[in-house]
């Protein structure tokens, strides 16, 4: 992880932080007031959140952002003459622009809202849908065929997705009489990269996978990926709902500049991607499509009505341009206000993802030691600390998830039980559910070493012996 | 650990280690088949009726955290040769018993014919773990429907279970 190529922001606010190298705990610990939650207890115990990889925590620039903006500016968008329907229209393009910097976008038009992760997904493979189903928008750029799914072609997933980026493609597979086929996943957790030409045949239609796997917490080798889609023109869609809370984002071609996360991401060329601001510490309700302009432009939509309209008559309608083809109805204002000041705080207040990534390197390093020193414990996923982030998946000997999250919590741990919507990966190595620790910047290492501790106590408390040292409660 | 330890009895923490009604008995008047979609549970029940509607047989096979696996054998001991009434209206009181969060059970009648069952009062405090205290009772009243019915086809299982 390299934090050296930061460019100024361009944000006009300058960096406070915006040195590179990581957080260091002084900061961590000041950062951490920035988030009233993580001041609470439970039971009677300081919380220590180890949930991020469901939800992130949110700082008061961001509730205060929302406030504001409801208290002051409310109105719908794109519609009214008012002084606030104007306002409203500004903040919520002014975010849309935001998050396009930070991602390292190309331009604004890349972001398409959705109400989240899952629904930029189904919102790509409806519109995939209706262009196989006759359907045009634009003409379909011949760098990328796979826009056009046609029966006998192939989609193609890997065992480690979330069901939101299974599921609708799966679907999609079906209805338009297209084969599914999956990269396995190893028994390390890893994806097995040495399939991938193999199963990426020439009537590959659609390569979709996950940057970051939120159970094995193993990053994929993205450019392994690309490359794999665009020698058969396939489109690559790529779940960047794990990665974008901790590494520094470049989803487009060009070394973005202008954003000093962006600056510090890898240009990774995908053609279509999937986020969610309520891991990325903004509000729930809203997430982006990001899709390359061209590829957009040739998308008929997924969802009519209001909004998305050029012109209607009682015969027919004409549509506008992306991304308000793919935005129908009256938009999540204020969610889009709070998702951009999270972005913001995340350059400024934070300085960067690169600083956060480096830190995360330090807290998953101690997460992995904590988690071997337990008797009975096996962790699903890399043992190792190359490309893996700070998720802990595991499997606790004779103890079921649900158990050991209780017992957890009773020690103010909050932690992730079930399958964590990703069956197959589970089944794969070789469990039904799993117990799992996530982290994010705001953790310490204390908190870790909390966890550690707890995590020991577990077996013993259900009167399984073999950890040694540890009490009956 | 006051709530913990309240909800993880002594009771509970034996049956769940050696629960009863174990082994799942090949024959059966009426089979169901429960999942937790949360967290991963199953379950497969099977029971017999005798004469006069009353539960001859419960038996069971799955796999799920203490609190299931406990609910289940303690369930197991407590139907066993009642009628399907007298069946449902423990049913009736269990699924009481785990919506009262922790405010205390005041029926005296009703705790009473639940005996060993009122070990799980502790689960009402739990919001997230009564569905699991509760996925026993679910299959009971599924197998016990069927068996009334006469219907004596296998359980559907949603693909990628078992
Ligand atoms: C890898 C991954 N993809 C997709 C999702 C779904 O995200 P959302 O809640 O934004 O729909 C999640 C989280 O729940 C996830 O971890």
């Amino acid at each position: 992880m390299t934090a050296g190529t930061s460019a100024a922001s361009a944000g006009g606010a300058a960096s406070p932080a915006g040195s590179p190298g990581p957080l260091t705990d002084a900061e961590v610990e000041r950062l951490r007031s920035d988030f009233p939650i993580l001041g609470r207890e439970v039971g009677s115990q300081p919380l220590a959140y180890l949930d991020s990889g469901a939800t992130a925590q949110r700082p008061r620039r961001v509730i205060r952002a929302m406030a504001e903006f409801v208290e002051r500016s409310n109105a719908g968008v794109h519609r009214g003459a008012h002084t606030l329907a104007s306002e409203a229209t500004e903040a919520f393009e002014g975010a849309r622009a935001r998050v396009a910097r930070f991602v390292g976008a190309p331009a604004p038009e890349a972001i398409v809202f959705t109400s989240g992760t899952t629904a930029a997904v189904n919102l790509l493979t409806i519109a995939l849908r209706n262009l196989a189903g006759g359907e045009t928008a634009g003409p379909v750029p011949s760098s990328a065929p796979g826009l056009v799914i046609r029966p006998g072609d192939r989609i193609v997933v890997t065992e480690a997705e979330h069901h939101a980026n299974l599921v609708p493609w799966q679907r999609l597979a079906a209805q338009l009489g297209a084969e599914l086929a999956w990269v396995p996943v190893l028994p390390n957790g890893r994806l097995d990269l040495a399939q991938l030409d193999e199963l990426v045949t020439e009537r590959t239609r659609v390569l979709a996978f996950t940057h970051v796997s939120n159970v094995t917490g193993a990053v994929t080798d993205v450019q392994a990926f690309v490359r794999a889609a665009h020698q058969v023109g396939a489109i690559a869609v790529m779940d960047a709902a794990q990665s974008a809370p901790h590494l520094p984002l470049c989803l487009g071609d060009q070394p973005a500049s202008g954003d000093v996360s962006a600056a510090a991401g890898v240009p990774l060329g995908v053609d279509f991607a999937a986020f969610g601001a309520h891991k990325m510490f903004g509000p729930g309700g809203i997430g982006a499509l990001y899709g390359r302009p061209e590829l957009l432009a040739a998308l008929p939509p997924a969802f009519t009505g209001g909004g998305m309209v050029q012109a209607v008559t009682m015969r027919g309608t004409t549509y506008l341009p992306a991304p308000a083809r793919f935005e129908a109805g009256t938009q999540p204002v204020a969610e889009a206000v709070g998702w951009a000041a999270a972005l913001d705080y995340l350059d400024e207040d934070v300085g960067g993802m690169a600083r956060i990534a480096e830190y995360e390197e330090r807290l998953t390093a101690r997460l992995l030691e904590a988690v071997a020193g337990v008797p009975g414990v096996r962790l699903l996923g890399p043992a190792d600390q190359t490309d893996r982030l700070g998720v802990a998946s595991l499997a606790i000997d004779g103890v079921h998830p649900h158990d050991a999250g209780q017992v957890l919590d009773a020690a103010g741990i909050a932690v992730r039980v079930g399958h964590h919507c990703a069956m197959p990966v589970h089944r794969k190595l070789g469990v039904r559910a799993s117990t799992r620790a996530s982290l994010a910047f705001y953790n310490t290492l204390a908190e870790i070493d909390r966890f550690g501790q707890a995590l020991a106590q577990v077996r013993p408390y259900f009167g399984l012996t073999g950890a040694a040292g540890a009490e009956g409660e | 650990m006051g709530a913990l330890d309240q909800l993880y009895q002594q009771l509970i923490l034996e049956h769940s280690k050696a629960p009863h009604g174990k082994p799942l008995k090949a024959d059966y008047g009426g089979e169901s088949f429960q999942v937790n979609t949360t967290c991963g549970d199953q379950v497969r029940l099977h029971v017999t009726l005798g004469p006069g509607d009353v539960l001859e047989d419960v038996s069971w096979e799955g796999s799920g955290c203490s609190i299931s696996q406990a609910s289940l054998s303690v369930m197991t001991d407590l139907v066993r040769g009642k009628t399907l009434e007298e069946a449902a209206t423990l049913s009736a009181d269990f699924t009481e018993l785990m919506h009262t969060r922790g405010q205390g059970f005041d029926d005296d009648a009703a705790a009473d014919a639940l005996g060993d069952a009122m070990a799980f009062e502790g689960v009402s405090q739990f919001p997230m773990r009564v569905k699991c205290a509760l996925l026993g009772w679910m299959a009971l009243k599924d197998a016990a429907a069927k068996a009334k019915a006469g219907d004596h086809t296998p359980a559907q299982i949603p693909e990628g279970w078992e």
